[in-house]
């Protein structure tokens, strides 16, 4: 018998495709299970959606819950559930131990330039403030690129959003 | 087809064309930071117009890569502006701008629609938009007292106002000195009917892979 509880537990062990320092569950893009008999309904929002790896994360889930002995039905939500502020704080510890630097919480208006150049991003290898906007866009559609003036290191910035 | 198939279907031919012309940019941009900030805009652009294809392809009972890859060239609905192909990089940015202004204004009004689905895919898509807007004012502000982007901005100023359609158009019209911090030379604006002489060679070269096996499995 499937439950819930063992759904979320086997979603928490599918790594991020991209950055598999962090689960599926701490990136908060499971939003809800139901499970009921053998069905398994998991709504899933995705992060950006041009992001590549949602196929291969409903994937996983898939295969995960069928080796719950659980019928898969991944629901696709394509509403504006997501942001970064549904990275769990777990989440962000693990990407802040893995060189990137979690975003910051979202405010009520969108980011502006003279913030992102401002020096009120920390270093996530030195923990400097001195640390510069290099680019908007990075290695994929979630981070930028900073460098820090402390350590002399570049790094990868979540974006918020 | 239902009104807001061929509402989502020209906003994702838009995201789709544009995607593909901006990543034209992907290993020549004339700096490795563009090369990546082109690379990821388009990518972010073409992941909109899958998301626009699915809500269309829900009611129009098809997929989305039909809808993206199996058309006729003249049931495209993109306006002709995205279709340019420009190997310069002030009309390049230019375009990038002005789109981005128009762009705002029409997932402002999506965001509002009473149809739900609509209104929450405009939210997503208008939240990653935002660096795309910080990337077009970066290099409007760069480039404000350039003669030559100045020229591209003019030259390319109709096209864009033909991106949207009545009140809208307006409202770029009147956004635009502003955001430039000068003023377009007056231009009429470009109808999306019918398509650039570009358009049938850029198809014919998106297409082409899935042109060549009919309906193979990918």
């Amino acid at each position: 018998m499937v439950t819930g509880e063992a759904v979320w537990a086997a979603l928490a062990e599918i790594p991020d495709p991209e950055i598999p320092v962090i689960s599926l569950v701490d990136l908060g893009v499971v939003r809800d299970v139901s499970v009921d008999g053998a069905r398994v309904h998991v709504e899933f929002t995705p992060t950006f959606l041009g992001c590549p790896a949602l196929e291969v994360m409903q994937a996983a889930m898939v295969t995960s819950i069928e080796a719950l002995g659980g019928k898969p039905e991944i629901e696709v939500v394509l509403d504006d559930s997501w942001s970064t502020d549904r990275i769990t704080p777990a989440g962000r510890k693990q990407l802040r131990e893995a060189g990137f630097a979690p975003p910051a919480p979202r405010s009520a208006e969108p980011p502006r330039l003279v913030q992102l150049r401002s020096n009120a991003f920390r270093c996530p290898y030195c923990g400097s403030n001195d640390t510069r906007l290099e680019n908007l866009f990075g290695p994929t559609p979630c981070r930028s690129l900073r460098y820090c003036g402390g350590c002399r290191q570049p790094f990868e910035q979540f974006k918020t959003i | 087809m239902s009104e807001r198939a061929q509402r989502l279907l020209e906003i994702a031919d838009d995201e789709l064309v544009l995607g593909w012309r901006d990543s034209e940019w992907t290993g020549i941009a004339p700096f490795l930071e563009e090369d990546v900030a082109f690379s990821s805009i388009a990518q972010n652009e073409i992941g909109h117009a899958r998301a626009l294809y699915e809500l269309a392809a829900r009611d129009l009972d098809t997929t989305a890569d039909e809808l993206a890859f199996d058309r006729a060239p003249e049931e495209y609905r993109c306006a002709p502006f995205v279709e340019l192909r420009l190997l310069d990089w002030a009309d390049t940015i230019a375009r990038r701008v002005l789109y981005e202004a128009a762009d705002t204004i029409r997932l402002e009004a999506l965001k509002a629609d009473p149809d739900p689905e609509l209104a929450g895919l405009a939210a997503k898509m208008d939240r990653e938009e935002v660096y795309h807007r910080l990337h077009a004012e970066m290099w409007a502000d760069r480039l404000r007292d350039e003669p030559r982007f100045r020229a591209a901005v003019d030259s390319l100023w109709g096209q864009a106002l033909g991106v949207l359609e009545g009140e809208l158009a307006t409202v770029l019209a009147d956004r635009m000195p502003a955001q430039l911090g000068w003023t377009p030379a007056q231009a009429a604006p470009a109808p999306r009917n019918g398509h650039s002489d570009g358009f049938r060679a850029l198809w014919d070269e998106m297409t082409m892979v899935r042109r060549s096996i009919p309906g193979a499995s990918w």
